[in-house]
Parts: structure tokens; C-alpha cells; sequence
């Protein structure tokens, strides 16, 4: 039977090639990784070895320089294999903020680093407890001193940090009260992780819904060298922002990758699954919400390559990428309950891997970015109805 | 040392096929093609004895349509630093024909060793190598399942029923290889990246004459319907007298 995503056939030099990277890392793996709270290295390493996480950096420092319409089928094709790509798509996209705002000095430093694996830079600290959401609260303060800043605050939910070297830091370099704009004030840091643990940075796991190794981050008087601001002193609020179109395609594409996987599993096993003499997928209360949820994939993906090509081809797509990252996310969980209810208890069971991917997919409602600041953005910015918050 | 392997593009095997309507080939509609398992091996094997001697070059070559470029470039993304499509409108039948154009290329190659996999494993005659080794004049171990280089000779193993076979032979010289050599490596995106810059070059193909042709194809008999005899301990003899007096197996 031909693949239930028509457009499997395009880019199938990549999604061929990304499928055989993850073939070795099958059902068994994943299982074992999730009973054993791990992190997935062998699987992280395999994909970083053949270059994958390093798609959109520039070929000049030793990256893939790949098109974000390319990188983001990478993306897809790693959720679609029933892996998940929250363990290593951060080291693909964080780096964009380097690489725009970065030094040369930096950059040159720093990238071919990146690119070839040797420096993992999947870290990224926004969130925290007190200001959720409302990042422009940011609490955590970096204070400069002579040749250091010095940072005291706290972070929570910041993934990856004990499988990375390197952590990009927003914190407050001016005070709220000083600031004319809400924006402004805010700057992104470059921390190096290895010692930072003896350097007044404690980190304490949080144990979560997925197998996903996220912290809480405590800055204790922790310095940060004056090198590794990156851009300007202020700015780094904007600097986040620009790189929230190229995430929120790159999540789109994930979640599309998982509402064909769970499509395509929930379709062969309504064929297969004999109740009442007839093969359940008979029934149209199975057949209805396997096709509905197909339906909203499908259009999800076509949403997700328009906000692609305007991305590549340099013009502004923050309705597209915000539309996107909506559509495949509402579509992927949708295609997951589906999935989980034409399993019966069979979801439920570990071994047929649907309750993973089920929580798995449920995080994209609220991480990276939750639906209702895309809603308010669409809103707001699409539809220029007043600003709420 | 220098290294030829000739690859084919065949349909991926876990399908049902159906048959054209000129009831001389395959129906290709939603048939989707990689390299012929056997060629991998052999790709990979030649890719690791070029890095094993640290020196050398492979490449590979293909007859067929501009689609087999498809296949080249994933050579060229594994590591190969040279494909040549010897094009055709279509891939003959016929081993002789193609095995005269792949030799007319061969032939002046300079190659040490050329590889072949043992068979296609759409046509699974597995002659091409015969052909070319006898138009070229030169010594083929069919089937390796290991394959060394040194001191400009090589040796190699072949499988056969209950044992092995260990052979040597002088070079230059054919080889075509089983599986179990080694595991064909996937592309990694460098390798794709790379494999843009590396030359892929296009000539005619040098067919020899076409002698074998397919006169028509046919799908095996559909199997007939099984029979329920009956339900536990109590069916079995009647069981054991069907097989024993229909079904003749036991
Ligand atoms: C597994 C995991 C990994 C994560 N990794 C990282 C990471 O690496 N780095 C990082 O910085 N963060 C990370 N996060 C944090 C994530 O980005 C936040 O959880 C998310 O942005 C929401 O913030 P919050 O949890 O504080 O929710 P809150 O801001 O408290 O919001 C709670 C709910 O209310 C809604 N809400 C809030 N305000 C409004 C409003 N004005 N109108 C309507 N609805 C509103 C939100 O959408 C949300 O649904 C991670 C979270 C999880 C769960």
C-alpha cells in the first residue's frame, strides 16, 4: 500500500536517508529508553554523526546548509518513525540565534563546533516559575561587573541541560522600572555548562508526563565572561523572537510526522483487528475519526510547507509559521486520540508504543509555545482585533 | 587502487506486482526503486577497501533511463567519488546486451577490481558478471562473502553448502558479492551534500545485441481455499488421512 502522505516521494533523498538513521532505533529501543528514563544517546549520537542536526547551519562552518523546508522533513521524518524528536531537535534551531546575532568571533568558534556535534548547544532558559508565559517579566537579572555578568534568578522546565555544553540564557540586564518598552532590557548569554554546577548554577531534574530530561535552574551569583552576550545589551528579546518563526515551522513539521504515524497505525489496525465477525475499520465510529484526523494532517502539512517556502524564500511568514505550528499540533493529537481509541486497550499497552507517542504528541500544546499564544497572536497580529495582555 | 562497481535500479521486493498490460512486464505504477541489495553490499565493500588501503577510488556505473541517476547519487552520497550512466531507454533482458556496454566502459578504465552484486534481485539471473568477465578476459570469483586486498592480489570467500571456499586470484579482476560482506552504509547529510559537487557523467550505452527477450509473464495460480476438518484432538485422524492419502506429504 503507498504511503498515506502523497508528498512521501518529494525530498526522498533526505527523508530516505533520515529514515535509515532512525530504522536502528526501533520499537524495543524506545521502550527500553522510556522504562529506564534515559535520554536516547546512541540515538542523538547516530543522528549527529550523519550530520542531521546540523541541517541549517551554513556549509561555510561545516553544517548541512539546508533549506528550512528541508530540515523541518528531517524533523518530520524522525517523529514519523515512532521516535521523537524532542531529545535533539533543540541542537538544529538553537544555534539560530548565534548565527544571526552572534560575533564572527563566535560564530567562528562556536558553529563548526556545533555542527559536527562536538559542542551541544540544546539548551535554551526562558521560562520561569513566577512569570510563566509572560516572558517579558523575565525575573532572572544579569548584572555586569568589570569583565562578567553576573546572574541571580531562577529557570524551570529547561530542557536538556545535562546533555549539553553549551546554554543559551535570557535574563534581565536592565531593570522592568528602566525600561521604556516592556521588551526592552532583556539579553541572551552564551553559559558554558560543563563546571557551571561549581560555579553557582544547581540544577534539579523534573520528573514529567514524558520521558524528557527537563530542570529547574537556580543562578546563585553565577558569572557569565562579558564574551558571550550575544548581539547587543537589551536586545535579546527580539532576538527571540526572530527565531520563533523557523521553531514553530520545525514543531509543525514534528507533529506532523506524528499524525501520520499515528494515522497509518491506526488504519492498519482497524483492517486487522477482528470484533463482531468484521474487521473494527468496518465500523464507521472507527472509520470517521481515523479519516477526520487524516484530514486535518493533511492540511496541517500544506499549511506547514507554505509557511516554509516563505521562510526560505526570505519574506515574512509569522501568520503562516503560527498557523502551522496550530493546525499540525491540534491535528496530531487528534490523530493520537484516534489512534489510542481504535487500539482499545491495546493503546494502553507499552508495547504497541501509542501511549508513548500519545503524551509525547500532547506536549506540543503547550511546549514550546502553548495554543493559546497562538491563538492570541493570530488574533491580535492576523486579525488585528485589540491586544489582550 | 581504482575500483569499478556497476548498480542497478530495481522496484523494492515487499509488494504485490502486477503485470503490464503488454503482459510482457511489470506494471511499475506506485513502485518505488532503491539500489539492487546485492549492489550495496557491493558499494559499500569496494567504499571499505578504499579507505581500509587509505588510497584508491570507487565508482560506480548503471545502464539505464535518466531515472537510475536516482541510484548513482545515492552512490555518490555513500561515498563514491564517480558515477557513470550509460543510458538506454530501457534496461534489456537480455545479460549479453548489457554486459557489451558495461565492458566497452570497463574496458579502459584502468580498474583493479571491478564488482558486480552476485544477482539483481528483480531479474535474479545474476550474469551480467560472467558476461563482462568474459569479454574483458579476465578471472571472476562469483559470490564473495569476504573480500581482501594486498600486495596487488586478492583473496576472498564464497559460501557453499556447508562450508566455505577460500579463493585468490592475481588482479585485475571481476567480483560479485553475497551478502554478509558488509552492511551497506546510509547516507549521511554531508554525503548528500558532497555527492551535488561530484561528477556524474552520461554516455550511450554500447548495447550488444538483444538475443533474450521476455515473451510473456504470469502471476502464480491463486492459491485454493483452505478447509476446516475440524476442531481439536478429535480432528486429527481424519487430518493425518488427508495428508497421508491427498495431500500426499506424509
Ligand atoms: C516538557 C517541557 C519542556 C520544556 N522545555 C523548555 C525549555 O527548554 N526552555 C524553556 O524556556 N521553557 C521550556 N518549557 C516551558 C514551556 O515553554 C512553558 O511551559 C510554556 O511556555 C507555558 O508556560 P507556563 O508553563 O508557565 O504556563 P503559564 O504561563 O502559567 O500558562 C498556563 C496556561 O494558561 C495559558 N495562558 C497564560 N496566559 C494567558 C492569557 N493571557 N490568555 C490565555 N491563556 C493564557 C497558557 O497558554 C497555558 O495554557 C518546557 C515545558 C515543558 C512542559
Amino acid at each position: 500500500m503507498p504511503d498515506i502522505n502523497p508528498r512521501a516521494s518529494e525530498h526522498a533523498e533526505i527523508r530516505e536517508a533520515v529514515r535509515a538513521a532512525c530504522a536502528p532505533f526501533d520499537s524495543a529501543y524506545w521502550q527500553r529508553i522510556e522504562r529506564e528514563s534515559a535520554y536516547p544517546d546512541e540515538f542523538v549520537r547516530a543522528l549527529t554523526a550523519a550530520g542531521w542536526l546540523a541541517a541549517l547551519i551554513p556549509e561555510e562552518f561545516g553544517g548541512g546548509g539546508l533549506s528550512l523546508t528541508e530540515a523541518s522533513i528531517i524533523l518530520e521524518e524522525i517523529n514519523r518513525s515512532g521516535a521523537n524528536s524532542g531529545a535533539c531537535h533543540a541542537q538544529m534551531y538553537i544555534m539560530g540565534t548565534l548565527l544571526r546575532h552572534g560575533s564572527p568571533a563566535q560564530k567562528a568558534r562556536y558553529l563548526p563546533a556545533i555542527a559536527s556535534g562536538a559542542c551541544r548547544l540544546q539548551s535554551f532558559a526562558v521560562t520561569e516559575p513566577a512569570t510563566g508565559t509572560d516572558t517579558t517579566r523575565t525575573r532572572t537579572t544579569a548584572v555586569r561587573r568589570g569583565d562578567r555578568y553576573v546572574v541571580n534568578g531562577q529557570k524551570v522546565w529547561i530542557s536538556r541541560v545535562q546533555h549539553s555544553d553549551l546554554m543559551l540564557l535570557l535574563a534581565r540586564t536592565t531593570p522592568l522600572e528602566q525600561v521604556t518598552k516592556r521588551s526592552h532590557g532583556l539579553s541572551v548569554f552564551l553559559v558554558d555548562l560543563p563546571d557551571a554546577e561549581s560555579r553557582g548554577l544547581r540544577v534539579r531534574p523534573i520528573e514529567n508526563m514524558v520521558n524528557h530530561e527537563t530542570n529547574e535552574l537556580f543562578f546563585d551569583d553565577f558569572e557569565v565572561p562579558v564574551e558571550n552576550l550575544i548581539g547587543e545589551e537589551g536586545l535579546g528579546f527580539t532576538y527571540i523572537l526572530d527565531g520563533m518563526n523557523a521553531e514553530r515551522i520545525l514543531i509543525a513539521a514534528e507533529c506532523i510526522g506524528d499524525g501520520y504515524w499515528f494515522t497509518d497505525r491506526a488504519r492498519r489496525y482497524a483492517g486487522e483487528r477482528v470484533v463482531f465477525d468484521r474487521p473494527i475499520g468496518q465500523n464507521q465510529g472507527i472509520q470517521f475519526p481515523i479519516a477526520q484526523a487524516y484530514a486535518h494532517v493533511r492540511a496541517a502539512d500544506l499549511m506547514r510547507y507554505e509557511a516554509a517556502r516563505l521562510f526560505d524564500d526570505s519574506q515574512p511568514c509569522g501568520a503562516e509559521a503560527n498557523l502551522a505550528k496550530l493546525l499540525a499540533a491540534d491535528a496530531s493529537w487528534q490523530a493520537a486520540n484516534a489512534c489510542l481509541q481504535t487500539h482499545g486497550g491495546f493503546g494502553f499497552a507499552v508495547e504497541y508504543d501509542i501511549e508513548r507517542k500519545f503524551r509525547e504528541t500532547r506536549l506540543y500544546q503547550v511546549a514550546p509555545v502553548s495554543t493559546n499564544m497562538i491563538l492570541s497572536y493570530i488574533g491580535e497580529h492576523v486579525l488585528g482585533m485589540p491586544r489582550s495582555f | 587502487m581504482k575500483i569499478a562497481v556497476c548498480i542497478k535500479r530495481v522496484p523494492e521486493m515487499d509488494v504485490t506486482f502486477k503485470i503490464a498490460p503488454t503482459g510482457k512486464a511489470v506494471d511499475e505504477t506506485g513502485l518505488k526503486w532503491d539500489m539492487s541489495d546485492f549492489d550495496g553490499y557491493a558499494v559499500e565493500a569496494a567504499l571499505q577497501l578504499t579507505e581500509k588501503a587509505g588510497t584508491g577510488e570507487v565508482h560506480v556505473i548503471s545502464l539505464g533511463p535518466d531515472v537510475v541517476q536516482e541510484t548513482l547519487r545515492k552512490a555518490l552520497s555513500m561515498g563514491v567519488a564517480k558515477a557513470v550512466q550509460l543510458k538506454c531507454d530501457t534496461v534489456p533482458f537480455d545479460a549479453y546486451a548489457i554486459g557489451t556496454a558495461l565492458a566497452a566502459e570497463l574496458k579502459d578504465g584502468g580498474y583493479d577490481l571491478i564488482m558486480f552484486g552476485k544477482m539483481s534481485i528483480d531479474g535474479a539471473n545474476g550474469v551480467t558478471q560472467f558476461v563482462v568477465a568474459e569479454l574483458l578476459g579476465l578471472p571472476l570469483v562469483h559470490a564473495c562473502s569476504k573480500l581482501e586486498i594486498a600486495d596487488g592480489k586478492g583473496s576472498a570467500r564464497r559460501e557453499i553448502e556447508g562450508g566455505g571456499e577460500l579463493v585468490s586470484f592475481a588482479l585485475p579482476a571481476i567480483v560479485s558479492i553475497d551478502e554478509g560482506i558488509a552492511r551497506p552504509r546510509y547516507p549521511s547529510l554531508k554525503g548528500i551534500m558532497a555527492a551535488k559537487r561530484k561528477p556524474l557523467e552520461v554516455r550511450p550505452a554500447q548495447l550488444g545485441e538483444v538475443r533474450l527477450t521476455i515473451e510473456t509473464m504470469e502471476l502464480p495460480p491463486p492459491r485454493a481455499a483452505g478447509r476446516i476438518i475440524g476442531e481439536g484432538a478429535a480432528a486429527v485422524p481424519e487430518l493425518v488421512a488427508l495428508l497421508q492419502n491427498e495431500a500426499k506429504v506424509l
